[in-house]
């Protein structure tokens, strides 16, 4: 509690006790002093509601005839006149109550929040000379930083000494510790577990990926759910209209009814009710709520609109390589007819270590070493088509039909993972790549299934028939294969022409138009990929496609709750609205349901912080 | 330019969205965006009206919230 909530806390208690005190007096005791019992009402009154009328009185000021202060402070006083000073003074008690319920609710789900996302570390031990421990934001790129056992890494850096095991469960969600040693990167928010590890930091403090995540989750407001702008344009129509209608019930029935205090209090009810509270403040809590419990498993969503769209989502569309597969390829056969596997794969790979793309890197990763022995110069790479240069002096081409046919030598297509090498000019061998179906894929599948997600699509640039078989592994339903990545972009929109919601997982690279074009674009692998965590609107941590299950998951039990929300506040305050109109609710019962509801409502919001592993 | 501030003792959510409004009407402000759960306020807006547009926009959250205070 903070000391402003304590002070309250202690006017309430005294208040409450005068009152009870005044209350026993009143009824209690025969011939009691009339002045007496009315100081003492007076004094619980004031106890407890004089910041409340100070601030109605300079809202007036300001011509704020809409806030609570004002309406609890017209309804107390209104009840004095009427000769109830138990109400006017137990009205105003509870409503602080109240206030001080929600102020504590609020405070705690924040705190809750902020220790969900507290992954940030802000003291770093770098080695200048000797061990200093200074503030992460002081220590510079290229300087050298020391994790002992069981602390957590500051800065993102590259690992220069040591072996150990990171817990790397803040970032990921990842459960599992992951193994490093001298060359790996680790990332700031990571838990180092087993050794000392040295760190030469990569990024400055503000730049490393945790800093970005928390910026991200923090700054999530601006995309905002239909419920919660809805919530925005009630409470601003519902305050004037509950106030007029108050007015009504309060003037309108004095021409004709023999009872007008009645009339009157039932007016004050009517205000007592009318604030949206409860309802403006569960739903954008619910949604942070959920927003902070997906960031805690490793997905990162930007806003509560792609939240509530996620979980509308029948149709997922995925791309292959790297999102439902490894990525990395594996050799399933080496063709040659006057060369000996190994060295064709090692002149193939003395070339292609010079290209990034991933046929190349998955060569490179499976020949034997020895090919660096080699002599490799005039190296060209050819988009799209592969890449030549002279190996030991003899020139070597490697790539695809394309480039074999643009060179004058015959060979037949055998699709995009077929890697053709031509040695001076003649025809050497082929060398076929097969991409693995990652290990989590099917069950990721499955359980998207089992959530009702209708349809699986796959697109891809790759063949047909390599498309196909992948499919059937992963229980995917259609297959689009051979595709530009501009025909992409084409399919996804008939297909978002068609059903509601459109999810897409990319890996990021490559995808970012499909990505930016889907209802929900969903990135993968996105650890350090500026480009798809700009243009994802959902960011799995790490790779794993299972996580999408979970997100579905957190998104639908956030909706519910902040609906459920919505539902509730809505129905308990029209019903009491109309309990007050014909006069079959007290004031009390009208503080009572307003702040009851927005307490409840509040307690509710914070269950769409609790997430099931799995 | 754009700013970053904390809005402490932000305890009402209602006031926070009507802030909102409010600071995203005033003139020279491009974009304005109150979060109440992060208690925090995010504005952008002309770079050489910025400091009078400041005092604007802490008249406006005195009016709606005179608790609250606007922290660099």
């Amino acid at each position: 509690m903070t000391k402003k909530q304590k002070r309250m806390l202690y006017r309430i208690i005294f208040a409450s006790v005068v009152l009870i005190f005044a209350i026993v007096l009143d009824k209690a005791v025969k011939n009691i002093n009339e002045t007496l019992v009315a100081a003492l009402y007076l004094t619980a009154y004031i106890a407890i509601g004089y910041d409340v009328i100070t601030k109605a009185v300079v809202g007036l000021r300001y011509r704020r005839f809409a806030n609570e202060n004002l309406l609890m402070t017209v309804a107390s006083v209104g009840a004095v006149f009427l000769g109830e000073y138990t109400e006017s003074v137990a009205v105003m008690l509870l409503y602080q109550v109240g206030e001080l319920f929600q102020s504590y609710a609020v405070g705690k789900s924040r705190k809750n929040i902020a220790a969900l996302m507290d992954i940030r570390p802000d003291t770093a031990r770098v080695i200048r000379g000797e061990a200093k421990a200074v503030a992460a934001q002081e220590v510079l790129v290229g300087e050298i930083i020391e994790v002992l056992p069981g602390e957590k890494i500051s800065l993102d850096g590259v690992i220069v000494s040591g072996v150990s095991s990171v817990d790397t469960s803040n970032m990921t969600g990842e459960a599992l510790p992951l193994d490093v040693k001298e060359g790996d990167s680790v990332l700031a928010g990571c838990v180092n577990i087993s050794g000392a590890i040295r760190v030469r930091v990569t990024k400055p403090f503000e730049e490393s990926s945790v800093s970005k995540i928390l910026d991200l989750v923090e700054n999530v407001s601006s995309n905002k759910t239909k419920s919660e702008k809805f919530i925005t344009k009630f409470a601003r129509y519902y305050t004037p209209i509950v106030m007029v209608a108050a007015l009504l019930i309060a003037a309108i029935p004095q021409f004709f009814t023999e009872n007008p205090y009645e009339w009157i209090r039932r007016a004050l009810v009517f205000l007592v009710i009318s604030c949206p509270c409860a309802l403006v403040i569960s739903v954008p809590l619910s949604f942070f709520g959920g927003i902070g419990a997906a960031s805690s498993k490793g997905i990162l969503i930007k806003g509560s609109g792609y939240m509530e769209t996620l979980s509308k989502c029948k149709t997922f569309v995925f791309d292959k390589t790297g999102t439902l597969t490894k990525g990395s390829f594996v050799i399933s056969e080496i063709k040659s007819e006057r060369l000996d596997s190994k060295t064709l794969l090692g002149i193939c790979a003395a070339v292609e270590q010079y290209s990034n793309h991933p046929l190349a890197q998955s060569v490179v990763r499976a020949a034997n070493k020895n090919f660096k022995k080699l002599l490799v110069s005039d190296v060209t790479e050819i988009a799209g088509q592969g890449i030549c240069g002279k190996v030991e002096n003899r020139n070597v081409a490697v790539g695809n039909s394309r480039l074999m046919n643009s060179r004058g030598i015959f060979c037949e297509d055998k699709g995009a993972s077929t890697i053709h090498i031509a040695i001076d000019r003649e025809y050497a061998g082929s060398i076929t790549l097969v991409d693995e179906i990652k290990d989590e894929t099917v069950s990721a599948i499955e359980k998207l299934k089992a959530l009702g997600i209708k349809e699986a699509v796959m697109l891809t640039g790759d063949k047909q028939e390599v498309a196909e078989k992948i499919a059937a592994q992963a229980g995917i339903d259609t297959v689009c294969a051979s595709l530009l990545p501009q025909d992409k972009v084409v399919i996804l929109e008939r297909i978002m022409r068609r059903d509601k919601k459109v999810a897409f997982v990319g890996d990021g690279v490559n995808d970012a138009p499909v990505i930016t074009r889907a209802d929900v674009g969903i990135a993968m692998g996105a650890l350090g990929s500026n480009a798809a965590i700009e243009a994802a609107d959902i960011v799995l941590m790490d790779d794993n496609p299972q996580k999408l299950s979970l997100a579905v998951k957190i998104a639908r039990k956030t909706c519910g709750i902040a609906s459920q929300n919505i539902v509730f506040a809505l129905s308990v305050k029209i019903i009491f609205l109309v309990l007050g109109a014909f006069g079959l609710s007290g004031m009390l019962g009208a503080v009572f349901a307003d702040v009851g509801v927005a307490f409840i409502a509040i307690l509710n919001a914070m269950r769409a912080m609790r997430v099931k592993s799995g | 330019m754009k700013k970053t501030y904390m809005l402490e003792d932000l305890d009402c959510a209602h006031c926070a969205a009507k802030m909102e409004e409010g600071i995203k009407k005033l003139d020279g402000v491009s974009f304005a965006n109150v979060n109440f759960i992060a208690q925090k306020l995010t504005i952008e807006a002309d770079d050489n009206k910025f400091d009078d547009i400041m005092k604007e926009v802490k008249a406006i959250i005195k009016k709606i919230e005179p608790d609250c205070v606007v922290v660099d």
